[in-house]
């Protein structure tokens, strides 16, 4: 198997943390992975992004060559757009419908979700109100790697494991919190 | 055992403490930071007592790591490109004095300047000071080249550059350990004048390491960082360093690839593997994550030998390489199958860059000085490295200068001097301590008509919040060199502070001589930092 996963969002929003969470669960199944992240000067506010490779044999590039990326898994749409030329034909945008406005020009969301519907495979997921509803508005993006999980080759049940081996510093609450995450953001995606 | 998941950056703490590290020094710089955290925050280098604390700027990182080298132990220095200017003089000595325990220097370069002034490369500075430089292509390499870093600093007693990229530095993968081993145990250079290095021994010593430079090559060409693969089609053959070799790999999944390939990882170059290489092949392409050193000394003055890349336009001149550009260089896909990027797509999406935090301190102090400042005209205000640098974007556009680490006192004393008058600095407090208090001193014993905003925000809070050399020292240090106690003022720069600061700015930019403007709050990215918040209660800076 080899999944390539472009992660998109705003600096603060918790890429890193579904990031790390799909490292575990790799890691986990004896998986090749690479992800390369920026840190820095793009953490304050700005677009961010991870390039995620998992493969059952070794990787080569760190970063994902454009017209082969696999899933762009969003948590704002307008950035879901900024990477589309790095997905390949049959390749998912799998974004929230919620948008991040912190500057002035940012365009009409109709005209964004217009766009990436215009792709063949979309899943789009109001994750900020699945989060907000299951008490956890913080958990909006795990929501949406749930809604992810079934397109990238590696058991539910990892998923679930890496959760709980990530969060367990934060107490037995916040894993539960994310693993309700989780499974709705694979409901909301399974309904379909 | 289980792999370990690192991020480039990690795998070189790792590799260094598995080695034997006994102290790492550094000033946080992005790509570099996390090395040190890394050390930091794990508990293995607790328990081993291994020296990890921030030190004020990359030289004094650099002599720490030196005279911990002195004293027998093995030492990593790390920063980022740009830093290794500020360590320059120490680092270009150090290959004059040698080493004695292990010592590596780790510098994090930045090609495509994703959050530098710059993407100088590195390699030069280890080819300039005439040491062996290991670049890494994987984050195992990263981790093995810390590890056995140390053990070949030792065989020849000099230091060793290890050269990486944000790509890399940032870029997790699973890594393997090795045996953990031991620290050395103090012991001083068998030579008693190794480090002295006055002219008459500096000559010797120079001479010594000249002379080592043939051993460095030997090394180079039985490294195991350094490969020949041979390949049928010799109409051109490849040198890929770093990096790039994963970059043209990409390419060829499943070894489809026919070219002979020279694969670096170690310098200088196997001397024998590039002869070989040259005279095989046709044609030659290299890549380098960097600037064209290699493919320039492989090209020769007159261009006459057959070799492409960075400088013939094969590949840009400038920025990261990627899988795509070296297809591109390959000419490996026709021109219908090259990706094209909906123009559509390109309208909708906006630019989204960096801003400083919703309620963040810099934000206050730049609305009061504009203000401020509105009588005296644009272009007067100097500043630095850090989030305040971000001043610079609307809707503040408060700022006209960011050059390097302490400039910001400096040119504004410069402008001073040929009349433009009052000349704004504006500096943050890590960056003060880093390089500021020089320049501040010279504006002192001139009465330079300056003035000076030290944006304190208890913090190095752009490579993420780590310790400020400047904590609670700031006004202390103003008036040790000599600023006038009357024209150093302290204010909270909060928004029903805006009149009051206001008020204060003006007086001081109309004061004829050195004025300090501290505007004081904490960095709201660092408020649940305990250990931060127990030292500002303790020196009583709220």
């Amino acid at each position: 198997m080899k999944t390539d996963i472009i992660l998109a969002g705003v600096g603060g929003q918790g890429i890193l943390s579904i990031a790390a969470t799909i490292g575990m669960a790799a890691i986990n199944n004896n998986l090749h992975l690479k992800q390369a992240e920026i840190h820095g000067m793009s953490q304050r506010g700005g677009a961010v992004q991870s390039h995620f490779r998992v493969s059952s044999k070794p990787i080569a590039s760190d970063l994902i060559p454009k017209g082969v990326c696999d899933i762009i898994l969003s948590i704002e749409p307008m950035e879901s757009l900024r990477y589309v030329d790095y997905l390949h034909s049959d390749g998912w945008i799998i974004t929230n419908s919620t948008p991040f406005v912190n500057i002035a020009d940012y365009p009409d969301l109709d005209v964004i979700i217009a766009k990436i519907k215009e792709r063949k495979n979309t899943i789009i997921i109001d994750a900020d109100s699945i989060a907000k509803d299951l008490g956890s508005a913080k958990s909006s993006n795990i929501v949406i790697l749930g809604a992810a999980s079934s397109h990238i080759d590696i058991p539910f049940e990892a998923f679930e494991e890496a959760i709980k081996q990530i969060f367990l510093r934060k107490g037995e609450a916040v894993v539960e919190a994310n693993i309700n995450a989780l499974r709705a953001g694979r409901d909301f995606a399974n309904k379909k | 055992m289980q792999k370990l998941l690192l991020l480039g950056a990690e795998a070189i703490a790792q590799g260094a403490i598995d080695g034997g590290m006994s102290g790492i020094y550094a000033y946080p710089g992005t790509p570099s930071t996390e090395i040190t955290e890394y050390v930091q925050h794990y508990r293995l280098a607790q328990e081993r007592k291994i020296h990890s604390q921030w030190s004020t700027n990359e030289k004094t990182a650099m002599e720490a790591g030196l005279g911990m080298s002195y004293a027998g132990k093995r030492a990593m220095v790390c920063m980022k490109h740009v830093g290794l200017n500020v360590a320059a003089d120490a680092f270009i000595n150090s290959a004059i004095t040698g080493s004695n325990g292990g010592l590596l220097v780790t510098v994090a370069d930045d090609p495509s300047m994703h959050s530098s002034q710059n993407e100088q490369d590195s390699r030069y500075y280890g080819k300039f000071a005439q040491i062996p430089i290991l670049e890494p292509s994987s984050q195992q390499e990263a981790y093995d080249m810390a590890y056995l870093g140390f053990q070949l600093s030792e065989k020849f007693k000099v230091p060793i550059l290890i050269r990486i990229t944000t790509r890399l530095a940032h870029s997790r993968a699973g890594v393997e350990r090795k045996p953990l081993l031991d620290q050395n145990s103090i012991s001083l250079p068998g030579n008693p004048t190794q480090f002295v290095l006055l002219p008459s021994i500096a000559r010797v010593q120079y001479k010594g390491l000249l002379n080592s430079f043939i051993g460095f090559i030997e090394d180079s060409e039985h490294s195991d960082f350094n490969h020949y693969y041979d390949g049928e089609d010799k109409s051109l053959g490849i040198l890929a360093c770093g990096l790039a070799y994963n970059y043209l790999m990409e390419n060829f999944p499943d070894d489809q690839f026919k070219h002979p390939l020279l694969k670096i990882g170690q310098y200088p170059m196997p001397r024998t593997k590039v002869e070989r290489l040259m005279s095989e092949c046709k044609e030659v392409l290299v890549l380098e994550d960097g600037y064209p050193i290699i493919e320039e000394v492989l090209k020769g003055y007159l261009a006459k030998e057959h070799v492409h890349g960075r400088l013939d336009g094969t590949l840009p001149r400038d920025g990261e390489l990627n899988p795509n550009i070296i297809a591109k260089a390959l000419k490996l896909h026709s021109e219908d199958e090259v990706v094209t990027i909906d123009e559509e797509i390109k309208k909708i999406v906006k630019n989204r860059p960096p801003a400083m935090c919703v309620g963040c301190g810099h934000i206050d102090a730049y609305n009061a000085l504009n203000e401020a400042l509105i009588d005296y005209g644009h272009g007067r205000v100097f500043s630095d490295i850090g989030c305040y640098t971000l001043g610079a974007l609307p809707p503040y556009n408060a700022i006209n200068s960011c050059v390097d680490m302490g400039a910001s006192i400096t040119m504004a004393k410069g402008a001073a001097d040929a009349g433009l008058i009052p000349a704004v600095a504006v500096i943050g407090d890590s960056t003060f301590t880093h390089s500021g208090i020089t320049g501040l001193i010279d504006a002192v014993n001139e009465g330079s008509p300056i003035t000076v905003m030290i944006s304190d925000n208890f913090t190095t809070g752009m490579t993420g919040g780590q310790d400020s050399a400047a904590l609670g020292k700031i006004e202390d240090i103003c008036k040790g060199v000599g600023v006038d106690p009357d024209h150093i003022i302290v204010f909270t720069p909060v928004k029903k502070n805006h009149k009051v600061m206001v008020e204060v700015m003006k007086k001081e930019l109309a004061y004829p001589g050195v004025s300090v403007i501290i505007p004081r709050r904490q960095c709201i990215q660092t408020t649940r930092n305990v250990a931060l918040n127990e030292r500002i209660r303790e020196l009583n800076l709220r």
